[in-house]
């Protein structure tokens, strides 16, 4: 059923229906909205849940570690600062194995403090283990939840995932959403089945020291399955896109791609801008197109090669940036694209909520054709 | 009533001999028994009973990270209780863990009021990493941070007083053990896992490699604290002291001689005015929880 609602509550509406029987949060702007409105789910009787209300966001996690291990199925959201205090949890939340759903509301890190946009704080965890999923719009965000849970919970799989949309752009954003029915919701995410769990009945060890000896294979076992999980995204999606006609099958996305000769490189909400701009380049002739990165851990390099061959250049706009060397996405492109002679430039652009518009990408287009990159897009040279 | 007949934590450990924490653990899991899933902190405990692929907790067991046991815990108590089930979830946890790192996550599970127990072993600095002093390290004893030297006479605080803080989040049972009492040991345990609500208990648990001295004399030492009122074994129900163990008092020194950590005020000089604040710790725990036995005159 469509809806016009604000990007929170779609979300917190498709964690309702995905029916965690734990959820542990603290407040943090722009990620609040969400958790508030769980809270008023278990209040009123319409989430079967049991809310903790814990002192920080290390221990919301920690919690979800807790419940998870237990055999539950867990959820938290938070953003920026608190992502950054659960630093320490997300590591081992993914070296334990556990499929906790995390939905983050992407905002800059401080200092200085800002509360806007950008992807600063998910990307900074991209070595975690953590399954990453960026959404375009409200539509994708809510999606993308039941389909983060199904990949979670696969038992090849067994891994924590991030579900990512850009704060305040999208989460305080109304759009209309279509929402699913609990039974079609039921339908293709049955109840969470651990293969292992604590339990007295069969107790078992977890999260034990690992010796020289063992070390580097539970690192290598734990990396494997994160690369593997990329069939079980694509099944998932597919699944998804056949019951619901939403088809997230795929991890990159083109857009007027088949004959582009610039394309844009670009995760999040930005990329509506951008099809807006490519639209209008289009009609001036331009030969422009956009590759949309949907997961970016696993990170699809072959899909993203594969997607991106016949382009004479590839601008990366990157809302992040790796300080003392490039933006995070344009790093793994550049990967990707090694030896094939595809030049990549890296554009920075959009942090700490600095406004995107079209004119910012229409720039970023002409230097890329100039062969001009690797700099920031819009800075104010009076207040440097 | 505990089955003391049962081991629940297996032999084979990579603990020192004459650990005091080992003993504690396996007096724990008698008084709990197998109805219980464990959560541990980082720390000597958590290292030396689970080298993998091995592990001594025959109850099902979980170590994430230093500071979390108490909200991995609490996640845990809310996941059995929306599963309808009913194993007693205990965090057993070092005195670093406890009184400095952990205290955030510790103050938060105590005042939601999750069904959890925590046992502290307390050892009195941070013994995984190699002697450093903690929150719980008591007054004058030389660790590797707080070193004795020509300037100092080791550790210049007395002990965080733990138990009077939670009792303060309202924890409607908290209380003090020692490994040299297990009979004791065991009844608080069990009274703490049967309480409703987040407990305490605060087990002290000698360290011969931490302290200085030979591993057949932790049960002797440990006894000698509470003998010289160094260390008090107490209850407190709903904030109220409810129980004490008494003792004919001996001088602190009998117990301070016995280790290398308080050397320094024997040797190279005896130290008297630093022994005699010990005295004045001792003699302050005795007037705060009238722990002296008064002998009848002849």
């Amino acid at each position: 059923m469509l809806e016009i609602t604000e990007g929170s509550m779609a979300v917190a509406d498709a964690v309702r229906l995905c029916r965690p029987q734990v959820v542990a949060a603290y407040p943090i702007t722009p990620q609040t909205h969400i958790v508030e409105a769980l809270a008023e789910m278990v209040a009123n009787g319409k989430l079967d849940a049991d809310y903790i209300t814990v002192e920080s966001e290390f221990s919301a996690l920690s919690a979800c570690l807790g419940a998870s291990a237990a055999g539950s199925r867990t959820y938290s959201a938070t953003t920026s600062q608190g992502l950054a205090l659960m630093f320490e949890v997300c590591f081992n939340v993914a070296g334990m194995r556990l499929p906790i759903i995390m939905t983050i509301a992407n905002r800059a890190l401080g200092a200085p403090l800002s509360i806007w946009n950008d992807q600063q704080d998910s990307i900074s965890l991209r070595d975690s283990g953590w399954l990453q999923f960026y959404a375009e719009d409200n539509q994708e965000a809510t999606d993308l939840h039941y389909i983060a849970y199904r990949v979670a919970e696969n038992p090849a799989v067994q891994l924590p995932a991030f579900v990512c949309f850009d704060g305040f752009i999208l989460s305080h954003t109304y759009e209309p959403v279509d929402m699913l029915s609990q039974a079609d919701a039921d339908r293709y995410l049955p109840k969470y089945a651990p293969t292992e769990r604590l339990d007295a009945a069969d107790p078992i060890s977890f999260g034990m020291y690992a010796t020289p000896e063992y070390y580097l294979e539970f690192r290598y076992e734990t990396d494997k399955a994160l690369k593997e999980a990329k069939s079980a995204i694509h099944a998932a999606g597919k699944e998804f896109g056949e019951m619901f006609g939403r088809d997230y099958s795929a991890m990159v996305e083109g857009y007027q791609l088949e004959d582009a000769e610039t394309v844009i490189v670009a995760m999040g909400s930005i990329c509506g801008t951008v099809k807006d701009t490519i639209d209008e380049l289009r009609k001036e002739g331009k030969k422009v197109g956009l590759l949309k990165i949907r997961v970016f851990r696993p990170f699809p390099s072959e899909d993203l090669a594969k997607a991106l061959k016949g382009a004479k250049h590839v601008a990366v706009l990157d809302k992040n940036i790796s300080l003392g060397a490039k933006g995070a996405v344009a790093l793994e492109v550049k990967d990707a694209l090694y030896g094939s002679g595809i030049p990549v430039y890296d554009y920075i652009i959009g942090l700490g909520g600095r406004d995107v518009q079209k004119k910012d990408i229409r720039e970023v287009v002409a230097l890329a054709e100039k062969g001009k990159g690797d700099q920031f897009i819009g800075l104010r040279k009076e207040v440097l | 009533m505990a089955d003391k007949t049962c081991e629940l934590f297996d032999c084979g450990h990579r603990a020192c001999g004459g650990c005091g924490a080992a003993l504690a653990a396996r007096l724990m899991l008698k008084a709990a028994g197998t109805n219980s899933i464990v959560v541990s902190s980082t720390g000597c405990m958590e290292v030396f009973s689970t080298p993998y692929p091995e592990t001594a907790w025959k109850v099902p067991w979980i170590h994430s990270l230093f500071e979390n046991a108490s909200a991995v815990a609490s996640g845990i108590e809310s996941s059995l209780k929306k599963q309808g089930r009913k194993e007693k979830v205990i965090v057993i946890a070092g005195d670093g863990a406890t009184f400095d790192i952990g205290m955030l996550c510790i103050s938060g599970a105590f005042e939601r009021g999750h069904d959890i127990t925590y046992i502290c072993y307390d050892n009195e600095a941070y013994m995984n990493t190699g002697i450093q002093r903690s929150g719980a390290t008591p007054y004058d004893a030389s660790t590797t941070t707080s070193p004795a030297g020509s300037q100092s006479f080791g550790n210049k605080r007395p002990k965080k007083d733990m138990p009077r803080i939670l009792a303060a989040h309202g924890a409607p049972y908290v209380a003090t053990a020692s490994i040299a009492y297990p009979n004791d040991l065991i009844q608080k345990i069990e009274k703490a896992v049967n309480t409703v609500g987040p407990t305490y208990v605060q087990i002290h648990a000698p360290c011969c490699t931490g302290w200085g001295f030979e591993g057949d004399q932790t049960m002797a030492i440990a006894k000698l604290a509470i003998e010289t009122g160094l260390w008090v074994n107490y209850e407190m129900v709903d904030g109220t002291v409810t129980k004490v163990k008494k003792v004919v008092r001996k001088p602190v020194e009998e117990y301070l001689k016995t280790q290398k950590r308080f050397r320094h005020l024997f040797k190279p000089k005896r130290q008297d005015a630093e022994l005699a604040a010990i005295q004045a710790i001792a003699d302050k725990n005795a007037e705060k929880f009238g722990i002296d036995i008064k002998l009848k005159k002849e």
